[in-house]
C-alpha cells in the first residue's frame, strides 16, 4: 500500500466549493531514463486518478509519465452530502489502491 | 581573511620575520573565508522558488510528509530480539523525541567521536532493541530520521560545542574550507563567500542544514545530509567519502554547528 | 473518460509515422525529443477535429523552473459550472518532453470549479499548452512558455 495523504474538509456548507488536496507515494517510473546497466528502467506509473463522492465520480485524471514522481493532485467539488469521498489511483499494471475521507455537510 | 599585522608591529630580527611570513602564509594559505555573519545567515529556503517553499509549507504538499507517516509506522513496529518497538521505550514521539534532532551531531558520553542522528538511531537499534542496524540511507533508516527530526520542528539548532567536541568542529570547518577535486573548489568558496550569487537556473544557498532528511526534487525522493554532502563533492568533481565517513559526520557536525539557532523545518523541500 | 481516444496504439502510430526510418528504432530504445507535430497529433486524438480557440483558460506555471523534475502546474478555466454550461474535459500537452500528453482530466457540474493543480515533468525548455472541452463541443485554449535549467550541480545517480 503506497501511502497517501489526502485533505478534505472535516465540514462544508451545502452547496459550498470545497478544495480537495491529495498525495500519494509512487515513484512514477517514466520508462525513459537510463539505469546504471546501460538499458531504460521499465516503465512504471499510476495512470488513473479518480474520486468518487455522493453516487458520482466527481474527478477523474488520466495521468502520463510526465506527472512528476509522488502524485500530487488538487481540484474542487461542491459539497453536495455528507458522507464518504473514495479516491482510487490505478496504476499501469491494473492494480488500485483506494482510499477514503468522510465529510460532514450541513 | 587573517588579519595583517599593523607595520609598526613588525619583528624587526630577521628571523623572526621569516618566521612570521610563514605562519602569516600558512594562516593565508588555509584562509577561512569569513564566516558569515550571525544575523546574515538563512536557512536555504530563502533561495528556493516561492513554489518550492508553499509546496514545503504544506503539510499535504510535502512529499517528505509520506516519509513521515512511514516513519511513525516504524516507530510503533516491534524490531529484533528485544521485541519492543521505539513506542515501548520512548512512548510518545511527539515528546520523547522533540529537542533531540537540534542536538546531533554529538559525542555521547563514553565514545571519542560524534555520531549524526541516523548513526544514533542505529545504536539504539542495535543495543536496546537487539535488531539489526538499518542500512545507511535506506527507506526505513530515512523514514525513522525524518519523523524523528520532524519532531524538533520549529525548534533552533542547538549542537554541543564544548571541550569534547571542539575537536571535529574545527575537522569539519578544515574540510569546509578545503580545496577538492578537480574543479579545485572548496564548499566555502560558494556558500561562504558566493551565496545568494545564481548558478545556472538556481540560487547558490549558504548550505545551512536546517531540513535534514531533505526532500529533493532531484533525487524525487528523500534523503539524508550525507547523500547531499556526497553529491555535491561529485558535482564538484571530487572523490566523495564513503556513507558513514568520520569526515562526513565532522562536516555534519561543523555545518550544524555553523547553522546554531537557525530553525529546524524538517522536511524540508529543495530543488 | 475516454481512455480509446489516448491509446498507445495510437500514440506510437503518431510516432512511428513522424519517425520514418531507423528513428522508429532509436524511438524503441530511447525515444527522441516529442516534436511539435506530435503535440499537433495527440491533442487531435484527445479533442478531435473540434476547432480550438484561445481563452477562457489560464494554464500557470513558473516562467524560470527551479527543477524540471518537480514544476507546479495550475490550470483554471473560465465556466460557471452548471449542467448547461460546463467544462467537460482539460488536458494538458507539451512539446518537448518524450512523450506529448501530460495529463487528462475529466470533470462535470458536481466540480462546482474548473481548476485543478498537479506537478509535472518539463524535460527541456518549450511551451506547455492546456486544453478545454465544454460541454457545448467548443474547445479553449492557453499555452505558456516555460525556461528549464539543468541543475547547477550534476551529480552522479546515487
Amino acid at each position: 500500500m503506497a501511502r497517501a495523504l489526502i485533505h478534505v474538509p472535516a465540514t462544508a456548507k451545502r452547496g459550498e466549493i470545497i478544495e480537495i488536496k491529495t498525495l500519494i507515494s509512487h515513484v512514477m517510473e517514466t520508462g525513459y531514463r537510463i539505469g546504471v546497466t546501460g538499458a531504460p528502467i521499465p516503465r512504471d506509473i499510476i495512470t488513473d486518478f479518480v474520486c468518487t463522492y455522493d453516487g458520482e465520480k466527481v474527478f477523474r485524471a488520466r495521468l502520463f509519465p510526465a506527472i512528476a514522481a509522488n502524485p500530487y493532485i488538487t481540484f474542487f467539488t461542491v459539497a453536495t452530502a455528507s458522507g464518504t469521498l473514495t479516491f482510487s489511483w490505478t496504476d499501469q499494471h491494473g492494480a488500485t489502491q483506494v482510499q477514503t475521507a468522510a465529510i460532514t455537510v450541513e | 581573511m587573517a588579519p595583517r599585522r599593523p607595520k609598526d608591529r613588525a619583528p624587526r630580527r630577521p628571523k623572526d620575520r621569516a618566521a612570521l611570513l610563514v605562519i602569516a602564509s600558512l594562516v593565508c594559505s588555509t584562509a577561512f573565508a569569513a564566516d558569515i555573519p550571525l544575523e546574515q545567515r538563512r536557512s536555504d529556503d530563502a533561495f528556493v522558488s516561492a513554489d518550492t517553499r508553499a509546496m514545503q509549507d504544506d503539510d499535504t504538499a510535502n512529499p517528505g510528509m509520506l516519509a513521515v507517516l512511514d516513519g511513525e509506522t516504524l516507530w510503533q513496529e516491534k524490531a529484533g530480539a528485544s521485541g519492543k518497538s521505539c513506542a515501548d521505550c520512548h512512548g510518545d514521539a511527539a515528546k520523547s523525541m522533540r529537542g533531540v534532532a537540534v542536538r546531533y551531531p554529538a559525542v555521547l558520553s563514553g565514545q571519542d567521536h560524534p555520531v549524526d542522528l541516523e548513526e544514533r538511531i542505529n545504536m539504539s537499534r542495535v543495543a536496546d532493541q537487539k535488531a539489526a542496524a538499518l542500512p545507511f540511507e535506506s527507506k526505513n533508516l530515512l523514514a525513522l530520521t525524518v519523523y524523528v527530526a520532524r519532531q524538533s520542528r520549529g525548534l533552533p539548532i542547538a549542537v554541543a560545542d564544548d571541550t569534547r567536541s571542539h575537536t571535529f568542529i574545527a575537522a569539519g570547518r578544515a574540510l569546509f574550507n578545503n580545496r577538492q577535486g578537480q574543479l579545485n573548489l572548496s564548499c566555502a568558496q560558494c556558500h561562504d563567500d558566493n551565496w545568494g550569487k545564481r548558478l545556472a537556473g538556481n540560487l547558490v544557498p549558504q548550505a545551512q542544514p536546517t531540513g535534514y532528511p531533505i526532500y529533493r526534487l532531484e533525487w524525487q525522493e528523500l534523503g539524508s545530509l550525507q547523500r547531499r554532502l556526497r553529491n555535491c563533492m561529485s558535482a564538484m568533481r571530487a572523490e566523495p567519502y564513503p556513507y558513514e565517513a568520520p569526515e562526513l559526520v565532522d562536516l555534519e557536525y561543523f555545518l550544524m554547528w555553523r547553522a546554531r539557532g537557525l530553525t529546524m523545518e524538517t522536511p524540508a523541500v529543495r530543488p | 473518460m475516454t481512455p480509446s481516444r489516448l491509446s498507445r496504439r495510437k500514440m506510437l502510430q503518431a510516432a512511428g509515422a513522424l519517425a520514418g526510418t531507423g528513428g522508429f528504432l532509436r524511438l524503441a530504445i530511447r525515444p527522441a525529443a516529442a516534436t511539435p507535430e506530435m503535440m499537433q497529433e495527440a491533442v487531435r486524438n484527445a479533442v478531435g477535429e473540434a476547432p480550438i480557440k484561445k481563452g477562457k483558460v489560464k494554464i500557470d506555471l513558473p516562467p524560470l523552473v527551479e527543477n524540471g523534475n518537480s514544476v507546479p502546474c495550475t490550470v483554471s478555466v473560465d465556466s460557471p459550472m452548471t449542467r448547461a454550461d460546463h467544462v467537460k474535459a482539460i488536458h494538458i500537452f507539451n512539446e518537448k518532453n518524450p512523450q506529448p500528453n501530460v495529463i487528462s482530466v475529466q470533470l462535470g457540474p458536481r466540480a462546482g470549479r474548473a481548476a485543478f493543480s498537479t506537478r509535472i515533468r518539463l524535460a527541456d525548455t518549450q511551451t506547455v499548452t492546456a486544453i478545454a472541452e465544454m460541454s457545448d463541443g467548443t474547445c479553449w485554449s492557453d499555452d505558456i512558455y516555460v525556461i528549464v535549467t539543468l541543475a547547477a550541480c550534476i551529480e552522479e545517480p546515487n
